[in-house]
């Protein structure tokens, strides 16, 4: 079997397994499972810029953030529909990449972290700046008989489950795509090494400009999403934590892999689920993980898996 | 067509007040296999560098194919067809050699997938490296991980292939392969080669241009440059009256 | 208040400010200095020199004078041995990779600031300063009979915040001769040019290394110790300080002493100025704008030079 039908059927395998795992596990998991799906969106999109691109940004946030108060700014003080509001999320999303991007590219390494660092903790303050549209802190509720789609009712738990797994399956091919794809190649060798690349002729700053765009979008994406399926956008989700949070995820499941963000992101939830029914300092465990991750396992998950057993993973 | 595919004029480069390379001129000749030789220092791999656009020039002109490509970025000028290879080997560590070679393929063969793999496997076969195309190019030998260097100048099938040192550490039945590839080459591809072997570069090369101290010493062709006292008065140290 | 004595206090409470970052982004380029490496955690070290001052403070308990000075010698020992025994366990494993070692020192961040809210709680502790007097301060004024001087109602400073500004100035010149007169000085700066040849030379680079990340974590906790009996301690308060160490050490040119000093004055100065006149989220968000901007457009800082 060649490589590409192996990773076709294993990234159809694992939305089958998905589909599946609904009619298996009880409520409470399958609600769990939900949040799952969306913030995995999120860390794909991280993983794009992170795991094949080798760019660390500190401040994914901020693109999380602006999808998520882009939709949600429409619908509460605009009073526009979930449809429209979900595709303003994601402009909004885009054009914060793009600027972004065009400004902090132009550095490398520790001051490209910093930067995106900066930049996203600006954007949590200015939302704490307009807590008289934003709420700040506290946040606000996005009324349920607004949040539908195409006439459907998606805050039910059904309804939710399947609307969360078809925003994942989208953009879970389109990763699995995209990193096997010229660009995605492309992307990946500028990882390994940007000056060689950039001496094959290929123009590294537009391909890195396109790779932090495609990042933010699919982050901000997951951020409009997250307010659209479970009612709330509030400024937490702008912090530095949800900056690192990402990474966490990602570097957990496997950096640079296609199944790395959504097997991060599991293993991270029920670690933190767990953890917080004993203890406040849940954040604990993570910082934990992070530093045994950086000493022992520096692949991940998935990482691992690929370099000892299966070495075709995407 | 004209015979000078490649010319400089004036090309300098200087490193807070220290120059580099001062004011040279330099005429490539089309489909021939032009040394560039001196002694350490003498500023060769700048000079290259600036031709390739990797090193931006303080000053002066690069002319490639009747086109001004001074002001362009190096990923331009190497899609006008120029192929670079680093004199410190520069692949892809993590990646498999296929991979290594199909990321220089793909640049112009874009989305065929068949036409890259075909591309690939050809110079990889070239190179006689195809048996060991799927493993990291990290774990192969230096003098492989020079071969593949060179192949992945080859299989973007470059008019202009700028070869910094390509030598440098292979044992000598690994030189003599890399004579005969190079021979192959000439006549569709122009070759321009620093080198410090002197065995190779009299074996291989149409014309030699020599730089000392950042400045153009002599050009001509091997016989020119071997009675040129001045090159052997940088060479060998000697006073030109002497 | 008039403007003018306004201006004045604002200034005072700036040049608090600016003494404590003074100290607290020093230890952070020095770190960056040496090492070449990004210690996200520094926040943190200066929290837990917070919190272990309260500790001992609370111990000794006899006086308050007494207390404090014992926490000003063990808090900044206690948090420099922690960052060396991080720095062994940790940084040294991962070989200071710059990538690697802010992935761990963000790791090393939640451990340290977790463990702190599990042991020593949620809530914010006071240090009692050794002494507290408040000092009217006079304000001049051309009025009718010449040159007058009048006492504005409010214009004061205690005792303590003026030992604060005078303490950092003491601690930042011992620093300063300690790097550039003795051997260990000579033995950091050697490092810093050129880890390698320092290598050859017979210097533990390892050793040195962990003693610098030990120093820098250590001025954090000095920093904190002089803090706390203003600004009381809390597991939390480490995010701030980080924020602008960070601030300061860029504007300041990364790793460069000096322009981290005159950095830490500006920002310390317009920091207290500005968040007198306007609210603090303003100021913030504006100075993190000008960091990010900075970092893009002039990487060597407002006042480093360009290498090469």
């Amino acid at each position: 079997m060649s490589d590409t039908k192996r990773s076709h059927l294993l990234h159809l395998g694992v939305i089958a397994v998905l589909f599946a795992l609904f009619f298996v596990l009880p409520a409470y998991h399958v609600g769990n499972l939900s949040r799952i799906m969306v913030l995995a969106v999120y860390a794909m999109g991280f993983n794009l810029l992170f795991g094949y691109t080798g760019l660390l940004s500190l401040g994914h946030a901020l693109f999380f953030a602006t999808g998520m108060y882009g939709l949600g700014m429409a619908m509460n003080s605009f009073g526009i529909a979930a449809e429209p509001a979900l595709l303003i999320g994601l402009i909004c999303a885009v054009v914060m990449a793009a600027v972004v991007g065009f400004l902090a590219l132009r550095t490398s390494g520790v001051a490209f972290m910093i930067v995106t660092l900066m930049f996203a903790q600006a954007g949590y303050l200015t939302i704490l700046y307009f807590g008289a549209y934003t709420r700040g802190d506290e946040g606000f509720v996005i009324p349920q008989p607004d949040r539908m789609i195409a006439g459907i009712d998606i805050t039910g738990e059904t309804a939710r489950y399947f609307a969360a797994l078809i925003l994942f399956a989208v953009v879970f091919l389109l990763i699995a795509h995209v990193v096997r794809s010229p660009f995605g190649r492309t992307l990946v060798a500028i990882r390994e090494n940007e000056e060689r690349t950039r001496m094959l002729g290929y123009d590294t700053d537009r391909h890195k400009l396109k790779a932090v765009i495609l990042s933010g979008t699919i982050s901000g994406l997951a951020g409009a999403a997250y307010a659209l399926l479970f009612g709330y956008a509030g400024a937490t989700f702008a912090t530095v934590q949800y900056s690192i949070f990402p990474l966490l995820w990602v570097l957990l499941g496997g950096a640079g892999t296609t199944l790395g963000p959504i097997i991060g992101v599991a293993f991270m939830f029920y670690l933190i689920d767990l953890s917080s029914s004993v203890t406040q300092a849940y954040m604990l465990i993570a910082g934990v993980v992070l530093v045994l991750l950086t000493l022992f396992a520096p692949q991940g998950l998935a990482g691992e898996l690929r370099r000892r057993v299966m070495r075709w993973l995407p | 067509m004209a015979a000078v595919i490649l010319e400089t004029k004036g090309l300098t480069k200087s490193y807070g007040g220290l120059n580099a390379n001062e004011d040279v001129d330099f005429e490539l000749r089309r489909g021939k296999v032009t040394a560039l030789i001196g002694p350490n220092g003498a500023g060769k791999s700048t000079f290259v560098g600036m031709v390739s656009g990797r090193i931006p020039a303080t000053r002066g002109q690069v002319i490639f194919d009747g086109q001004d490509i001074s002001a362009l970025p190096a990923h331009k000028r190497i899609q006008l067809g120029i192929a670079y290879t680093f004199q410190i080997t520069s692949v892809y560590a993590g990646l498999t050699l296929r991979e290594n070679i199909a990321i220089a393929a793909r640049r112009r063969l874009g989305k065929d997938r068949k036409a890259v793999q075909t591309k690939v496997s050809g110079v990889l076969e070239q190179v006689s490296l195809l048996d060991r195309a799927d493993q990291d190019a990290g774990d192969l030998s230096y003098g492989h991980q020079r071969v593949l260097e060179i192949a992945m100048g080859l299989v973007q099938d470059p008019r202009l292939f700028i070869l910094d040192e390509p030598t440098q550490g292979l044992a000598e039945s690994e030189v003599d392969d890399f004579v005969t590839l190079i021979k192959t080459l000439v006549g569709d591809t122009t070759i321009l080669l620093i080198e410090h072997n002197m065995d190779v570069v009299m074996r291989t090369a149409d014309y030699i241009h020599v730089l000392d101290n950042g400045r153009s010493l002599a050009s001509g062709t091997p016989e020119e440059i071997r009675k040129n006292t001045a090159v052997q008065a940088a060479y060998l140290g000697t006073d030109v009256d002497a | 208040m008039d403007f003018g004595p306004h201006l004045m206090l604002a200034s005072l409470e700036g040049a608090v400010t600016a003494a404590i970052l003074a100290l607290t982004a020093m230890g952070l380029s020095i770190v960056f200095g040496v090492m070449r490496v990004v210690n996200v955690a520094h926040g943190e070290f200066y929290m837990l020199g917070a919190v272990l001052a309260w500790v001992v403070a609370s111990m000794v308990g006899a006086s308050p004078a007494l207390g404090f000075v014992a926490a000003l010698v063990v808090a900044p020992l206690i948090v420099g041995c922690i960052a060396v025994v991080a720095d062994r366990v940790i940084l040294q494993r991962v070989e200071y990779d710059p990538d690697r070692t802010i992935v761990a020192t963000i790791g090393l961040l939640y451990i340290i600031q977790q463990t702190t809210l599990m042991t020593f709680g949620p809530d914010a502790r006071p240090v009692e300063p050794p002494f507290n007097d408040r000092l009217a301060l006079p304000w001049f004024e051309l009025g009718e009979s010449g040159f007058e001087m009048f006492w504005p109602w409010g214009l004061s400073i205690t005792s303590y915040k003026l030992f604060v500004i005078f303490a950092a100035m003491a601690i930042l010149t011992a620093l300063w001769l300690l790097m550039t007169r003795s051997k260990a000085g000579l033995i950091m700066r050697a490092t810093q040019q050129d880890s390698e040849t320092a290598q050859a030379f017979g210097i533990p680079v390892g050793r040195v290394y962990s003693y610098v990340f030990g120093l820098g974590a250590g001025l954090a906790a000095v920093g904190a110790v002089l803090v706390v009996p203003i600004q009381q301690a809390h597991y939390l308060m480490g995010h701030d300080p980080l924020l602008l160490s960070f601030i300061v050490v860029i504007i300041g040119g990364l790793g460069s002493l000096p322009g981290t000093v005159i950095a830490a004055f500006l920002i310390g100065m317009s920091d207290g100025i500005i968040s007198v006149f306007f609210t603090p989220t303003l100021a913030k968000i504006f100075a993190t704008l000008v960091v990010a901007l900075v970092l893009v457009f002039r990487p060597q800082g407002l006042l480093g030079r360009v290498e090469r």
